[in-house]
């Protein structure tokens, strides 16, 4: 029973996993870059939830939109000052490292206004647990709520990508700007569009992950953060349903480590995972093998 | 015996075969072309006989010595050096170490004594300086030898691959399209500059080339191939007239 | 012109090694005349640690041109190894000759390392390369913390569980313990011995890109389908360059290991964050450019503590100087601007003319 139990906390980490990861598989399939500071918008989500309920009050579905408005517009802004520029500069380390420098400030600027102090997080959860096999299996409101609003995410996500116009032509950007532009596709626009929809994805994400785990602090994205960089390029790099899968084996493998091998090395388990599946497959379960043109 | 002996040389990808049943022979010294239209598979087989890609079935003979399958390294060392079709230069290294690196293979101290600066190191540098300015000078670039290869304009970095191929020292020499790119008077030149490397260095060159004026003007036979498969082999004036070759390149 | 170029390669070498030298005797002579704060004096062997780290990463990430991301990873390995050996010969030879040993080994593990990562991670490219090696230097942190290594009469005991399981005899002793690491360890670190290290590094990595084995090993990154046309074994270049550039983490590692007298793996000092910071000193200081990782290191160490006045804000300050720096140095708008105010204004001086590296 304790399996299942654990089953499902994983798949709840995973699907937080999988929405970050999906936010950063998009920023990297359309902008070739590793978008370091990815995992300081949660943060940023986070903050803004704890400011918003807990601070002042407010009901948590109010404070969950703004959150999103706010790492919306901050995701925009970021690609507008900070990656736009350096878009075609001579070595794609440029980017990376602004990325790095953008993630220092994030977590420096919540240091200033909120300190280095562990905030515990309100939950804004208040569906109350689910009992099950006579209260032997208990399954949180929290991780219920993140279950489905990570197939929620997912769901939408497909559809849009797949479906809608805008999707179709980020698909296309990422495929080959050049071409895309020359069909007429606002590449600008699109790539804008794009970071505002990851960080919105990294709100949500902000906002299920410190529901769960309830302690926020200036570095809490850092982590996660990683380890869904770390997903997507599990699942293959570039790939929505890669994103997905790699999100959730991860968190799987993350909880079962943890409870059935050693506690400590539970981070150490998930990069092996990742080290063994690139070797064997060196573009992620879902990624497109490219060979180099002679 | 000829230098080179190709045999049912065949390869698939996602089944189409690219290239299908390639034969060839090429002797000491000849300058060979091999011509046909845009995705006939020249390249392709350019890339088998480097060891790029391995094919399927078939046979590569170097100077009677089997090389099927090798390694892209080994088979240089066996003594088969390319250029490429989209120039391949190191682009932040010097001219002169472009060429430098050719000679790799065949200058040698250890990492301890390059790193010591022993005085071994001292020697077989100054060697290699000098192999590498007598090629550049071949090819007309020893005053450029100091250039990054970026800055080199575009005749020259053909040029330079060239010159980098031959400092392998190898038996057989493959140009991808060296005139790609070229106005009719550096074609002229690059002509001259093929016969003569041909010549000063004893080579065999097999070459891929669009330019009807190059191929009729350089090379003593031809192989044609379209679809993959050889159209027809032989001396170049009695291929140039066929009229399947006509019909090849012109369309129906 | 080959004599001109020849003493140009050599000179620019030379200006490097020159720098190196003016900076130590400066720093002499402030420590002897007492005008330099304690604050200052700590940060000595830091700092160079902190070049020796930058300058091995570029020749993995500018020479080689493969990004890696644990390069903390190999630095941690380096410091445990030779802590280790330290803790236990500690007394049973001169210090000297003990230190001296402790960096061959720091260097050697770390190599190997390098060798055995290498090996399987090196066949990836790009990004996937960097995710892997950051994996790698995370394993590699994460491992040191639950390693239990104790001795007594019977020998060495191991453990991956806590210290009771090495199940120690009387007069045993724990050398490493978890996550509380190795306490103890002889200080033998110092400045002097930092700027020796340091020049030995530049030593090997300056010949080497100047030698048959460098050229090799940029013709890989320039074009490694090129390379291998003309008979360059990739995988062992490849290796080589990685593994010398670990090996030189390594002994920044034994540095570090015998300038504390606490060595433990924290995400701080042996985690990606470090590891992060050395490429933002790479990358700042110009890729492949191995004087301007020396001064980058340098300037980017300082400069939180400059701002030490300014206290909350500093970090901030670190931040959003990073970003404009790497906005003002590549970004192709900028790159273009500052080409026409030097036409403009020094177009005598300067020829167009790229010069040759």
């Amino acid at each position: 029973m304790s399996f299942i139990s654990y089953l499902v906390n994983g798949i709840s980490l995973g699907s937080v996993y999988a929405i970050i990861a999906l936010g950063y598989t998009m920023v990297y399939g359309i902008a070739k870059m590793l978008n370091f500071a990815h995992g300081d918008v949660i943060m940023v989500g986070g903050f803004a939830v704890f400011t918003i309920v807990s601070t002042l009050g407010l009901p948590p579905v109010l404070g969950i939109l703004i959150a999103v408005i706010i790492c919306t517009a901050l995701g925009i802004v970021i690609e507008r000052v900070a990656y736009k520029p350096l878009r075609n500069a001579s070595s794609p380390l440029a980017v990376l490292i602004t990325a790095i420098g953008v993630s220092y400030l994030l977590q420096n600027v919540a240091l200033l206004i909120f300190g280095a102090n562990t905030k515990s997080f309100t939950s804004v959860v208040s569906i109350s647990p689910l009992k099950l096999a006579g209260g032997q299996l208990i399954i949180s409101g929290e991780t219920i709520v993140t279950i489905i609003a990570g197939v929620i995410v997912m769901i939408c996500l497909t559809l849009f990508v797949n479906k809608s116009k805008a999707g179709q032509a980020m698909l296309a950007v990422s495929e080959d700007k050049g071409a895309a532009q020359l069909m007429g596709i606002n590449v600008n626009g699109t790539i804008a569009l794009t970071f505002a929809i990851g960080s919105a994805l990294a709100a949500v994400a902000g906002v299920l992950l410190c529901s769960a785990y309830p302690s926020l602090t200036p570095y809490t994205g850092a982590m996660p953060g990683i380890k869904a960089f770390v997903a997507a390029v599990f699942g293959g790099i570039g790939s929505i349903p890669g994103a997905m899968i790699g999100g959730i084996l991860l968190g799987i493998i993350e909880i079962l480590g943890k409870a059935y091998i050693s506690s400590q090395m539970a981070d150490a388990i998930v990069f092996a995972v990742l080290i063994i599946v690139l070797l064997v497959k060196p573009t992620g379960i879902l990624g497109k093998n490219i060979q180099e043109k002679v | 015996m000829s230098l080179l002996e190709v045999k049912n040389l065949t390869i698939s990808f996602g089944g189409l075969r690219a290239v299908d049943d390639f034969q060839m022979e090429i002797k000491k010294g000849q300058l060979y072309g091999l011509i046909g239209p845009n995705g006939a598979g020249k390249t392709t087989v350019f890339n088998l006989l480097t060891g790029v890609y391995k094919p399927d079935e078939g046979i590569v003979k170097l100077e009677g010595r089997d090389i099927t399958g090798l390694k892209t390294i080994d088979i240089n060392k066996a003594g088969i050096a390319r250029t490429f079709q989209n120039i391949r230069l190191f682009k932040e290294l010097t001219v002169l170490d472009n060429v430098k690196v050719g000679l790799h293979n065949h200058y040698h101290y250890s990492t301890v004594e390059g790193i010591l600066r022993l005085p071994k190191y001292h020697k077989v540098e100054r060697e290699m300086d000098e192999r590498a300015l007598e090629l550049l000078k071949v090819f007309e670039l020893d005053g450029e030898a100091d250039y990054l290869a970026s800055n080199l304009p575009y005749g020259k970095q053909r040029k330079l691959e060239i010159a980098r191929a031959l400092a392998t020292e190898p038996k057989l020499l493959l140009l991808d399209e060296p005139a790609a790119g070229m106005n009719p008077n550096e074609t002229g030149e690059l002509m001259d500059t093929i016969r003569f490397v041909r010549d000063k260095f004893d080579m065999t060159i097999l070459l891929i080339e669009h330019d009807m004026k190059l191929v009729s003007g350089i090379c003593e036979e031809l192989t044609v191939l379209n679809f993959g498969r050889i159209l027809t082999q032989g001396k170049t004036s009695t291929v140039l007239n066929d009229p399947q070759v006509i019909t090849a390149y012109l369309g129906e | 012109m080959k004599k001109i170029k020849m003493t140009k390669t050599a000179k620019n070498n030379f200006i490097t090694y020159l720098i190196v030298l003016v900076v130590y005797i400066a720093v002499q002579i402030l420590l002897a005349t007492g005008n330099i704060s304690s604050l200052m004096k700590g940060l000595l062997v830091p700092l160079c640690i902190y070049v020796m780290l930058a300058v091995s990463l570029n020749l993995t990430v500018g020479i080689l041109g493969e990004l890696s991301l644990g390069h903390a990873g190999f630095m941690c390995v380096g410091a445990f190894a030779s802590a280790f050996f330290s803790k236990c010969t500690d007394g049973a030879m001169p210090d000297g000759l003990r230190f001296f040993i402790a960096l061959l080994i720091g260097a050697a593990v770390a190599g190997v390392f390098g060798i055995l990562i290498g090996i399987p991670v090196l066949r990836l490219k790009g990004d996937y390369l960097a995710i892997v090696t950051l994996a790698f230097g995370e394993i590699i942190k994460n491992l040191v913390n639950v390693l239990y290594i104790g001795k007594d009469k019977n020998g060495f005991h191991f453990s991956m569980k806590d210290s009771i399981s090495l199940h120690l005899g009387e007069e045993g002793q724990v050398i490493v313990n978890g996550a509380q690491g190795i306490t103890g360890t002889p200080h033998d670190a110092n400045f002097t011995i930092g700027i020796i290290l340091i020049f030995i590094s530049l030593i090997v990595i300056l010949n080497l890109i100047n030698s048959r084995d460098g050229r090799a090993i940029m013709s890989i990154r320039d074009n490694r389908i090129a390379a291998e046309s003309i008979g360059i074994n990739i995988t062992k270049y490849k290796l080589m360059a990685f593994s010398i550039s670990a090996s030189i983490a390594g002994v920044a590692g034994v540095l570090y290991a015998h300038n504390l007298s606490t060595l433990t793996a924290l995400p701080k000092n042996f985690g990606y964050n470090m590891s992060i910071m050395i490429l933002v000193f790479v990358v700042l200081g110009g890729i492949g450019n191995i004087r301007g990782s020396i001064i980058s290191a340098v300037i980017l160490t300082l400069l939180p503590e400059l701002l030490r006045g300014l206290s909350d804000y500093r970090m901030l300050i670190y931040a959003i100087v990073l970003i404009a720096m790497m906005l003002f140095n590549w970004s192709p708008k900028a790159i273009e601007w500052k080409e026409r105010l030097r036409e403009k204004y020094f177009s005598k001086h300067f020829s167009k003319k790229k010069e040759v590296k």
